[in-house]
């Protein structure tokens, strides 16, 4: 298990965390319970298994919901 | 093509506004009907087409969001021909979108403030000896970095060589800067204000100091109270049971114009903007000074606090004992103070250290032969004279004659709760010491301060004899103190509260051995100058274990908790007023209905960031 942090571009409503956080949690390797959208600091949290998929993966979900990714880090858990 | 809508939002909202303009210059100045038709239909496509973007984005992930209701409703007025509703709807989705963007900003500006303090980058010695810049996020635990003048420290680390000063504020709250030597810790995100200086990676990124506070605060704007999580649940089935009531009124009135009108009227809106913003501001005005709380569940805890329970020592008290009070008695003070100095330095007694602290400067002695009495102090022989230094039982074994007014003096110094130190030459009394562990200043006018804002009860409790903290406790006006109390005796105390009196406590304590505590109390606060015990054992951090924050801390809950309060009634009032209307008037439509929900949207808002000025009145 890794866990990543995603810095994305500033979150302004509500509606989009909830967005994000289903969308992460579709992907499979994602820890469902772990995934954290911190709506003010506009960032994404969550614990993943590195063998099922890689952080680029959820990254482009997250772009092709329309939200810019700024920086992501990955460590290990 | 969707992201590049998406990304233009702002200028297709111009737009829009433009178009809608010329539409009803023409319809109403020209009476061109065509053009303004035109002019409205061609707002509406354009205006809309972000938003279905963002509605189908939501559907792919199965969630009924905003977009979806606005959508829908938009499409049905288009399909009504009513362009005109269409037009004016999606233009203030999206410049309500714009303003909540901007307002929003500001609320999170405080935070922001904090989180740019951040060490972005670190000169890293490599492979081959010389120092390179990297980012931080390339530093690891051991790696040999170099600070230079007006820089800021990458990580927490140890001085290896070089000296200077750095300003500690951020991590301390403390402006004046210390001074750093080899050997010396040094923490991420402070700044070298002169010197230069190579350090030792301790701790990099999120496990340093500066890191768990951003993390803290982060972590604390984002947490959700119980009425928030509740909030969140209500919004997850509200949006679709918008849904499906618009759906139903179709079905079975077959009135459409009413159906979206119901939509964008049932649009959730300020209720799930207000308590966030709130929550973001009033953390935010705490992290500006030098108080952090940790989340909206501490928020609402601290708010309606009944009782706060206080350890004496290091908490009221500055937990050094120094000479509160003293009389000398007779000639030759200077030359006794000497002596005393010069007994008291070969002493590791802490009454002994006071002492000295308290002298000063002087002319050391050296001490010829010294025998320590057990409970009563020392006697010495010094420069051919016999020294005795202790309490009042040596004074009566040496011998030592009292005067009328010295006794009275004892009385006195004891009363106040010293613990005393006598000094006699050659059988003679010559000074009379009170060392005594001293209130910190401005502590008593904290303590009003509390008061005045509501905490009912201050209790002091402590592991001193009841004497001592009796006079603690009187001249600072407590309601209670209790002394001779072992941390399990004040857990137990703090426990009784809660279970029996049903009260909310909290609980300032150092944070080492009243750990039990900290954890008991509905609040923790440890005073342990900024270290990571008190960052992780507290639910409100004091920076720099500054106790007068402790009022703006209470100060700021209470405003906080107001401000949230307000927020959800403005939130659930427009939306039932909305909804009551469009049964109850003829007035009511899409339009007027947008309009009022973006306006209660910047309300909130704004309320919210009144926090971000809150002050506590003198």
């Amino acid at each position: 298990m890794k866990k990543a942090t995603i810095q994305l571009d500033t979150l302004t409503c509500p509606s989009c965390v909830q967005k994000i956080e289903n969308a992460t949690k579709s992907l499979s390797g994602v820890d469902k319970e772990s995934v954290k959208v911190l709506f003010n600091s506009s960032k994404l949290k969550f614990d993943f298994d590195d063998d099922k998929l890689s952080v680029e993966d959820v990254e482009k979900a997250i772009t092709a919901l329309g939200y810019d990714v700024k920086k992501s880090q990955v460590k290990a858990k | 093509m969707q992201r590049f809508i998406l990304s233009r939002k702002n200028h297709i909202a111009l737009i829009s506004g433009i178009l809608i303009a010329i539409g009803f210059t023409s319809a109403l100045g020209f009476k061109n009907e065509i053009v303004a038709v035109w002019a409205l239909a061609a707002a509406s496509v354009l205006g809309v087409a972000p938003i279905a973007i963002q509605a189908y984005q939501a559907l792919k992930v199965k969630v009924v969001s905003i977009d979806v209701l606005v959508t829908i409703a938009v499409v049905g007025a288009f399909f009504i021909r009513n362009f005109e509703e269409s037009a004016i709807v999606t233009f203030l989705f999206l410049f309500g979108a714009f303003l909540e963007q901007r307002t929003l900003n500001k609320t999170r500006s405080a935070i922001k403030e904090l989180t740019e303090m951040a060490p972005e980058s670190a000169l890293k010695q490599m492979a081959n000896g010389e120092f390179e810049e990297v980012e931080v996020d390339e530093v690891d635990v051991g790696d040999i970095l170099l600070v230079k003048t007006g820089a800021k420290i990458p990580v927490d680390g140890t001085v290896i060589s070089g000296e200077g000063s750095i300003n500690e504020a951020s991590i301390t709250g403390e402006s004046l800067p210390v001074s750093k030597e080899k050997g010396s810790t040094v923490f991420a995100g402070t700044i070298l204000d002169n010197g230069t200086i190579q350090i030792a990676a301790d701790r990099v990124g999120e496990d340093t100091t500066f890191g768990k506070i951003i993390e803290l605060v982060e972590e604390a704007q984002d947490s959700k109270s119980e009425a928030e999580r509740f909030i969140d649940r209500f919004a997850k089935y509200y949006t679709p049971a918008v849904l499906l009531l618009g759906i139903l009124v179709w079905v079975f009135s077959q009135n459409i114009e009413l159906a979206i009108t119901i939509l964008v009227l049932g649009c959730p809106g300020a209720l799930v903007i207000g308590v966030p913003v709130s929550n973001v501001a009033g953390i935010g005005n705490g992290a500006r000074h030098g108080v952090l709380l940790k989340g909206s569940e501490v928020i609402g805890d601290f708010s309606r606090l009944d009782t706060m329970v206080f350890d004496k020592t290091g908490t009221l008290t500055l937990g050094n004992p120094s000479v509160a009070e003293k009389k000398y008695y007779g000639d030759n003070i200077d030359e006794a103070l000497g002596f005393l100095a010069s007994v008291e330095r070969e002493s590791d007694h802490p009454l002994a250290k006071a002492v000295l602290a308290d002298i000063g400067e002087t002319t050391f002695s050296p001490v010829e032969s010294t025998e320590v009495i057990k409970g009563g102090g020392i006697v010495a022989g010094v420069g051919g004279h016999r020294i005795a230094v202790g309490n009042v039982a040596l004074m009566e074994r040496e011998g030592v004659e009292l005067s009328e007014q010295a006794k009275a003096d004892i009385a006195h110094f004891e009363k106040n709760g010293n613990s005393l130190v006598l000094t006699s030459v050659d059988g003679e009394l010559k000074i009379l010491m009170g060392v005594r562990d001293q209130i910190r200043p401005g502590v008593k006018e904290d303590l009003l301060r509390l008061k005045r804002l509501g905490v009912k009860n201050l209790v002091m409790l402590s592991g001193d004899n009841q004497g001592t903290v009796d006079v603690v406790s009187r001249e600072l006006g407590l309601t209670e103190a209790h002394g001779n109390m072992l941390p399990e005796d004040k857990s137990a105390y703090i426990k009784r509260l809660i279970e029996e009196e049903k009260q909310i406590v909290a609980f300032v304590g150092d944070g080492v051995n009243d750990s039990p505590s900290l954890a008991l109390a509905h609040i923790g606060i440890a005073m342990g100058s900024g270290t990571d015990v008190a960052i992780e054992t507290s639910d409100v951090v004091l920076m720099n274990s500054d106790f007068s924050r402790l009022p703006h801390a209470l100060g700021l809950t209470k405003a906080t908790a107001r401000n949230m309060k307000q927020n959800i009634v403005i939130a659930v009032g427009v939306v039932l007023f909305l909804l009551a209307s469009v049964f109850f008037s003829e007035w009511m439509n899409m339009s007027i209905g947008m309009l009022v929900h973006e306006a209660s949207i910047l309300v909130v808002i704004l309320n919210g960031m009144r926090l971000l000025r809150y002050k506590l009145r003198k």
